[in-house]
């Protein structure tokens, strides 16, 4: 039990300055992803053949090579940012905390290296 | 964790009912939450059975006069019975109201009155605004100036000025967008919830006010404004037709203007 005053208690650390860039963030991430996302799923309605060839050589075009580096990073970034939010709302044990948000942060980069790393490899040897 | 099944001690039990006396036609029945910390003993749910032909028409009304008439131990906060003093506050069929002016009319079926969401019980139907309040009185809700005043006369405003201010200078701190606020429910330690957000919004639009600057600085913070999703409880349920949501989107607007 603690006698601290409730307004002490409200005040706590003091604020963090920041919450602006995060949220400022997502939405502009959120509208890069309206555009990629639109063009993703329209380029994959219209692929004449679902298959390998077909995928690598859609994959290897210079132009769709940008935009899916483009979708996989602003998709991590985005992900990450709301990922992120998800875990301070819901988790609230110090320790458990820390380690979701590293981990989100760990796998969200693992997995933005990872796309970025298919896309160049097919891109660039094509 | 946030908590998605209420503590064993906090689950609610059936309760008792007390029926009206015979030869009542216009019965209604009241279920009405009740616990009492002190006793040791689980929350309830009791019945009563109110004979509208002799109760007032609010939900406030029919309280009152299960208070008078059937029970009195049941307890719950009321001032003005006008919808002015915000005491009355809770939730109602569903929804945070002021029991003064939500009609018994306007709620189909058994009345369920239960107290504000996610507070600490003190009794009954009072809940608990220690936290609250303070975090009303964090964000400084007072004029704060660097321009003397004028000798003879008060800070004047323009038209246009005050009107900025009249809406969010409505609210009666009753505490319903608060308490309807899911964010708010898992992060009131370090959330300030929409009640104190409309209030800090209504200092940064204030027109005699020169710490908007410093006002910004105190809220940019990822769980004191950030934890604000959206959501939009907070003006579905304002008894007083106030917008919390709009408040707290354009005091994120003003602070992404100032950045950007």
């Amino acid at each position: 039990m603690s006698l601290r005053s409730p307004l002490g208690r409200v005040l706590g650390l003091g604020t963090a300055k920041d919450g602006t860039s995060h949220w400022w963030g997502q939405r502009v991430s959120a509208i890069a992803l309206l555009f990629l996302g639109l063009w993703f799923a329209v380029s994959l309605a219209t692929m004449p053949g679902f298959n390998y060839a077909e995928a690598v050589t859609f994959i290897g075009r210079p132009f769709n090579s940008i935009l899916l580096l483009l979708l996989s990073l602003s998709l991590a970034y985005h992900s990450y940012l709301g990922l992120q939010v998800v875990i301070e709302d819901y988790v609230h044990a110090p320790g458990i905390k820390l380690i979701a948000l590293v981990l989100s942060r760990f796998a969200h980069v693992l997995l933005a290296v990872a796309a970025v790393f298919s896309v160049l490899k097919i891109g660039l040897n094509a | 964790m946030a908590e998605f099944r209420l503590p064993k001690n906090s689950r609610i039990k059936k309760g008792k009912h007390f029926a009206v006396a015979n030869g009542a036609s216009n019965v209604r029945r009241f279920a009405v939450y009740r616990y009492d910390p002190s006793s040791g003993e689980n929350p309830r749910l009791d019945t009563y059975e109110v004979d509208l032909d002799s109760c007032g028409p609010m939900v406030l009304d029919a309280l009152i006069k299960i208070k008078n008439e059937i029970d009195p131990t049941l307890t719950f906060r009321r001032s003005c019975r006008e919808g002015i003093c915000g005491s009355c506050a809770m939730n109602i069929d569903g929804g945070n109201t002021l029991a003064c002016t939500r009609s018994i009319d306007s709620v189909k079926g058994d009345v369920k009155i239960y107290p504000l969401p996610h507070l600490p019980i003190v009794k009954d139907l009072v809940g608990d605004l220690t936290n609250f309040y303070a975090q009303y009185a964090s964000i400084k809700p007072w004029l704060q100036s660097r321009t003397p005043p004028p000798p003879d006369q008060e800070r004047l405003q323009s038209k246009e000025d005050q009107e900025l201010i009249d809406e969010p200078s409505a609210c009666i701190l009753c505490a319903c967008c608060s308490t309807s606020c899911p964010s708010y429910w898992w992060n009131s330690d370090r959330y300030l919830g929409p009640a104190a957000l409309l209030a800090a919004y209504r200092w940064l639009v204030d027109s005699r006010d020169d710490a908007t600057g410093e006002r910004l600085d105190e809220l940019e913070d990822p769980f004191r404004l950030y934890r604000c999703h959206t959501i939009m409880n907070c003006t579905q349920t304002c008894p007083k037709d106030l917008n919390p949501a709009k408040a707290i989107a354009e005091t994120k607007k003003m602070l992404a203007e100032r950045k950007y």
